[in-house]
């Protein structure tokens, strides 16, 4: 097959629907239009019914013992705020104080600093050099105030995998609420809330080949039932905690897309972790001074970073960007014009964090877009470091470091 | 975010990559910004020692495409300028030659220090005397 450019390998950011999905989804928007919650008469029943469809694949895919654990939000972002917020609020009684990491998306640690304001308590624990949180940290950080633990599955960055179980295990022992973010690991790894301890857990259609603007809030109702106080009021849906219409095309395409991902899992993972290492065993045999960042073994198939020392992220986008679409930990590629605050948590230097770029595959990448991406990105690199007064710097044997640099 | 074509063209295309040996008299150099801002940029200059001119001009940059556009306009428009003619040029000349968006003006600026300091360096190792000399007759 011809290739097609641009090639997308940035599938952390977004993925494309499955075709599979919007099929599935397409009838939903014209003939069967229904409210899922009209109770007298076919439309309502016949949403209400691919509803309840579209939530059972879900509980499947996680491991929910019940579809009614799963309340459906607008995203990720609202998912994780409700189980932060809706937590924080209930169990206030208990204490306030919540236990989560420098890691997370912004999705939690904006919502965690908004709960410090209304004053809970935060502790935000460091990771290792491969992005991993100490077990033994997180139950050194609990105190008797403690009411939640908030760590995500996988970082949408490094990829890294979090060991949940432990995490799970704790928080049990510890009785205090569990939640994991994970956007980015759902339909990717296993995931199973039972076996894992989960009481709360976000999720995301659009990260797995589903649609975007709809997510799930996975709430445990046994042994411990959670309780959350709901974000939006209204007419009571789900279970009341999230009011409002749901969206049913998204939703039934998101029950696909979770179907889906649960029968070709073991497959799709083990072909994009062999594209993924054929691509790093590429640009790290070609290019020097490239380093991995996150853990080499504990990571999601599909992810990729390399920080290249030397080289500002957004200039190699640059040279990619009309052929491949990437994406970077430079300041000059976020909202918020600071570097990577993930790849700068993992000890790495700050310059390093300007170089990061990430390679995230998706299940519609090939082995010859995988050659392409990586023969470009070598080639960039080197094209950069030839204009690089800091890769000169450092062949000339000059320590960067001794260098008396004028910040801005 | 989009770049104007002029960024990409000196992305793809940058005019005098490269470096002179810094003690080559006539040569002054500036290395500015830092690192972990992730700007630098080292801007060259090469001046006739008799007529005070800028012969020739060479940079290198670590950083985004507009860090890197800004300083190969800054080579380009150095060359043929004397030394006190080269102290006039302005980060908002870079800004509205290369439409900068406002979130990359610190890049001129950068340039814009650059050229200073490579200015500065040169009269370090030059004097002023012989620029300042120069300078009326070659703007006259």
């Amino acid at each position: 097959m011809a290739l097609k450019f641009p090639i997308f390998m940035d599938a952390q950011s977004t993925t494309p629907c499955d075709p599979r999905v919007v099929e599935a989804m397409l009838p939903y928007f014209t003939e069967k239009f229904g409210h899922p919650a009209s109770r007298n008469h076919p439309f309502g029943w016949e949403a209400e019914g691919a509803v309840d469809a579209a939530r059972q694949k879900l509980a499947r895919l996680i491991g929910a013992r019940d579809p009614k654990e799963l309340v459906f939000t607008s995203g990720g972002t609202e998912a994780i705020n409700l189980a932060l917020k809706g937590a924080a609020e209930m169990y206030r009684e208990k204490g306030n104080h919540i236990v989560t990491t420098v890691i997370e998306q912004r999705a939690g640690l904006d919502t965690c600093k908004r709960l410090e304001r209304q004053g809970f308590e935060v502790t935000y624990l460091p990771v290792g050099p491969g992005g991993l949180v100490d077990v033994d940290e997180v139950r050194k950080a609990i105190t008797n105030k403690t009411i939640l633990v908030s760590v995500m599955f996988a970082n949408n960055e490094i990829g890294t995998l979090q060991d949940i179980a432990g995490l799970g295990r704790l928080a049990k022992e510890k009785g205090v609420i569990f939640h994991t973010d994970a956007t980015q690991a759902v339909g990717k790894v296993p995931v199973n809330v039972e076996a894992l301890g989960v009481d709360l857990l976000s999720c995301t259609a659009h990260l797995m080949y589903g649609p975007k603007g709809v997510g799930a809030l996975y709430v445990r109702r046994k042994g411990p039932r959670v309780r959350l106080a709901p974000m939006i009021d209204g007419g009571g849906h789900e279970r009341g905690m999230r009011s409002g219409t749901l969206p049913v095309p998204l939703i039934v395409g998101f029950g696909r897309a979770a179907e889906i991902c649960e029968e070709i899992m073991p497959e799709e993972s083990a072909r994009l972790a062999t594209l993924r290492d054929r691509l790093q065993d590429l640009i790290l045999s070609s290019v020097d001074e490239a380093f991995l960042n996150g853990d080499p073994e504990r990571r999601l198939p599909q992810n990729l970073n390399i920080s290249f020392a030397y080289v500002e992220g957004e200039s190699v986008l640059m040279g990619l960007n009309r052929e491949t679409a990437l994406s970077s930990g430079s300041a000059c590629t976020s909202a918020t014009l600071e570097p990577s605050y993930v790849i700068a948590a993992l000890g790495a230097s700050t310059e390093l964090a300007h170089s990061s770029i990430r390679f995230s595959l998706h299940r519609f990448n090939t082995e010859e877009e995988v050659e392409v991406v990586a023969k470009r990105t070598i080639e960039v690199v080197k094209r950069l470091r030839d204009m690089s007064p800091l890769y000169e710097l450092a062949k000339e044997g000059v320590d960067l470091k001794s260098i008396q640099w004028k910040a801005e | 975010m989009a770049y104007s074509d002029k960024v990409v063209d000196h992305y793809n295309n940058p005019r005098n990559v490269g470096s002179f040996t810094k003690d080559t008299p006539g040569v002054g150099t500036g290395l500015v910004g830092a690192p972990e801002c992730g700007d630098v940029m080292k801007l060259q200059i090469k001046v006739n020692l008799d007529t005070g001119v800028i012969e020739d001009a060479r940079f290198k940059t670590f950083g985004c495409g507009s860090a890197i556009a800004s300083s190969s306009l800054a080579t380009e428009w150095l060359k043929g300028k004397t030394v006190d003619e080269a102290g006039k040029i302005k980060n908002t000349d870079i800004v509205n030659e290369l439409r900068l968006p406002p979130v990359k003006i610190h890049c001129s600026v950068l340039a814009e220090d650059a050229i200073k300091a490579a200015l500065a360096d040169y009269r370090d190792k030059h004097g002023d005397a012989l620029a300042g000399a120069e300078a009326p007759t070659a703007s006259a």
